[in-house]
């Protein structure tokens, strides 16, 4: 009797690689038709009018690019600043409050952001850039900012916890600040999981949906400059979610947006993948992170 | 002195990002707070929705999360528990094990929006599920798995290697050790990670959009092959898909949904606290 349940315990082990290989070959079988189906030229032009026939998917990788990288330029700092803050500064009191809100942020359904933002954020911003509209790549970059904070901050927090105590001890009996062993001693030794916690962060805001599509303003267009990250944009995670809906099974429009979430899920993959082979080369160089 | 200065006003700066960061969670929670409140009251939460959505409850979504997570727990919980346990007590440290974890990894990485893809193609139109809460329910389930299947292997390794040698001494089977000493253990924390997964879950929009969520359905789902509203989908299609909706129904649904994922997330953390200061390890 106890060889069905350790045999059932073992098939459920390996069920994680079956459900990623069962999405990959999902996305494969439906998403690859497009690449038949679509010209290349067609597909990779500039132009997202799917009612036209055109099917040009760079705006939405460009708009999705975009908002995640000025989201990270917003995060990261904030985020390794107050990893830093809470694991090597701040005192117990003040990280009894931090680590629960920052759980708390976490925990906010993304819709609910989404929300807040155009109810909100939007407003603000429409009336202190006097656009025409709230709805932009900046606002859904700085909600993707806040969404990828807890990750971000999480992960810095364990790299800089598994600086051992005595790399703190030596920076110190050197005749070191403590500001000094921080950066000079703590934060280099770090380092891998600092990076690890900037690629998680933007694995989680490159994926992210429902905010982005209730904030961004959805136009499909490439930005050509600065000042465009004030303007609506649209990504390939909210392309999704706003046309699925609508499109026939077996349409050349359905099968192009399961080519996009094949692009999407190549690219988080990509993303965990260089993750992960930074943690496990940490591992083979025995402890220290 | 000059370092001592310039420490100083490091530390200080310090807890000012820590401030930008934690001040704005403070203001959505506190924002959706005062400005949902007013909106409550037994009828907005018991009754359906009437005029389009534009007056009345929002009682089918309140029932349509929860069925969904009920739904995604009972094929999350054992797939995703078993696994740990797999992951835990029986694997070795060797490749395939290794493959194990980086599966893990990223099927907690890949986009939301894509597990709704993945679960259109699958259950809803290649299985013929439909759009219904088994589908969604589904769907979800695969989603969460990452959450649950890491939390609890970290509350399974967190038990002590004795308590698994003194069993086996005893003349106890690998799978009796388990049962009987490790998974009563472990189980704190194995809630712990099934909540927080099964929270995730029902704060989620992009996975049901296309494999349950009904626009506008004013009647309890009957089965489970049935459509269903749900909360997050629902404050979607109010705020976005309805013209002239009132902004006080908005905020309290936006209310109800945040209420209950941060009730949900309290409970988790006093789980959590409560039997770690209880263990006898």
């Amino acid at each position: 009797m106890e060889w069905v349940i350790e045999a059932v315990i073992r098939v459920l082990g390996f069920s994680a690689i079956g459900f990623v290989a069962m999405i990959f070959v999902f996305l494969l079988l439906e998403g690859v038709p497009a690449f038949v189906r679509v010209p290349l030229n067609n597909l990779f032009d500039t132009s997202w009018y799917p009612s036209l026939g055109l099917y040009g998917v760079w705006p939405l990788i460009i708009g999705s690019l975009l908002v995640t990288l000025v989201a990270m330029i917003i995060a990261f700092p904030l985020g390794i600043g107050t990893a830093v803050f809470v694991r090597e500064i701040a005192p117990n009191w003040a990280r009894e409050i931090l680590k629960p809100l920052i759980e708390v942020l976490a925990g906010i359904p993304s819709v609910v952001l989404g929300f807040f933002g155009m109810v909100t954020v939007a407003p603000i911003i429409r009336e202190s850039l006097g656009a025409p509209t709230g709805l932009t790549a900046f606002t859904g970059s700085l909600l993707l900012a806040y969404m990828s904070l807890p990750t971000i901050i999480s992960v810095a927090e364990d790299a800089l916890d598994a600086v051992p105590r005595s790399y703190r001890d030596a920076g110190l009996a050197m005749g070191a600040t403590q500001w000094q062993t921080i950066w000079r001693v703590v934060v280099p030794a770090a380092r891998s999981g600092i990076l690890m916690a900037l690629m998680l962060g933007m694995g989680r805001a490159i994926g992210e949906t429902m905010a982005v599509l209730m904030v961004t303003g959805n136009a499909a267009r490439i930005p050509t400059g600065l000042s465009d990250l004030f303007m609506p944009i649209r990504t390939m995670t909210a392309t999704i979610a706003a046309e699925m809906g609508e499109v026939a099974r077996g349409s050349t429009h359905y099968h192009v947006l399961f080519g996009v979430g094949l692009i999407l899920f190549i690219v988080t993959f990509a993303i965990t993948l260089s993750a992960a082979s930074v943690m496990f080369r940490r591992r083979s160089r025995g402890g220290l992170r | 002195m000059s370092q001592q200065l310039a420490q100083k006003l490091g530390f200080a700066f310090l807890g000012l990002m820590s401030l930008v960061v934690i001040v704005p969670i403070l203001l959505v929670v506190g924002a959706i707070i005062y400005a949902g409140f007013p909106a409550l009251s037994w009828e907005f939460l018991s009754a359906m929705p009437r005029e389009g959505m534009r007056a009345g409850g929002i009682f089918p979504a309140i029932v349509g999360t929860l069925l969904l997570t009920l739904g995604t727990g009972l094929v999350a919980i054992p797939v995703g528990v078993g696994a740990a346990v797999y992951l835990s007590e029986y694997a070795r440290d060797n490749l395939f094990t290794r493959a194990i974890r980086l599966a893990i990894v990223n099927l907690a990485s890949i986009p939301s929006v894509v597990y709704g893809l993945f679960g259109l193609g699958l259950f809803v139109l290649l299985l013929q599920f439909g759009t219904s809460i088994l589908a969604g329910s589904l769907t979800l389930a695969i989603m969460t798995l990452p959450v649950i299947i890491s939390t609890s292997e970290e509350a399974l390794r967190a038990v002590p290697m004795e308590y698994r040698t003194v069993s086996e001494s005893l003349g106890g089977t690998h799978w009796q050790g388990i049962r009987r000493i490790v998974l009563p253990q472990a189980l704190p924390g194995i809630i712990t990670g099934v909540i927080l997964g099964l929270l995730r879950a029902a704060g989620e929009t992009a996975p049901i959009l296309f494999t349950v969520a009904a626009f506008f359905l004013p009647r309890l789902p009957q089965s489970a092959f049935d459509q269903t509203m749900a909360l997050p989908y629902h404050l979607y299609v109010i705020s976005t898909q309805v013209p002239g909706m009132p902004l006080s129904i908005q905020h309290g649904t936006a209310l109800v949904l945040l209420a209950f994922v941060l009730s949900m997330n309290l409970v988790a953390t006093l789980i959590r606290s409560y039997f770690r200061r209880r263990r006898e390890w």
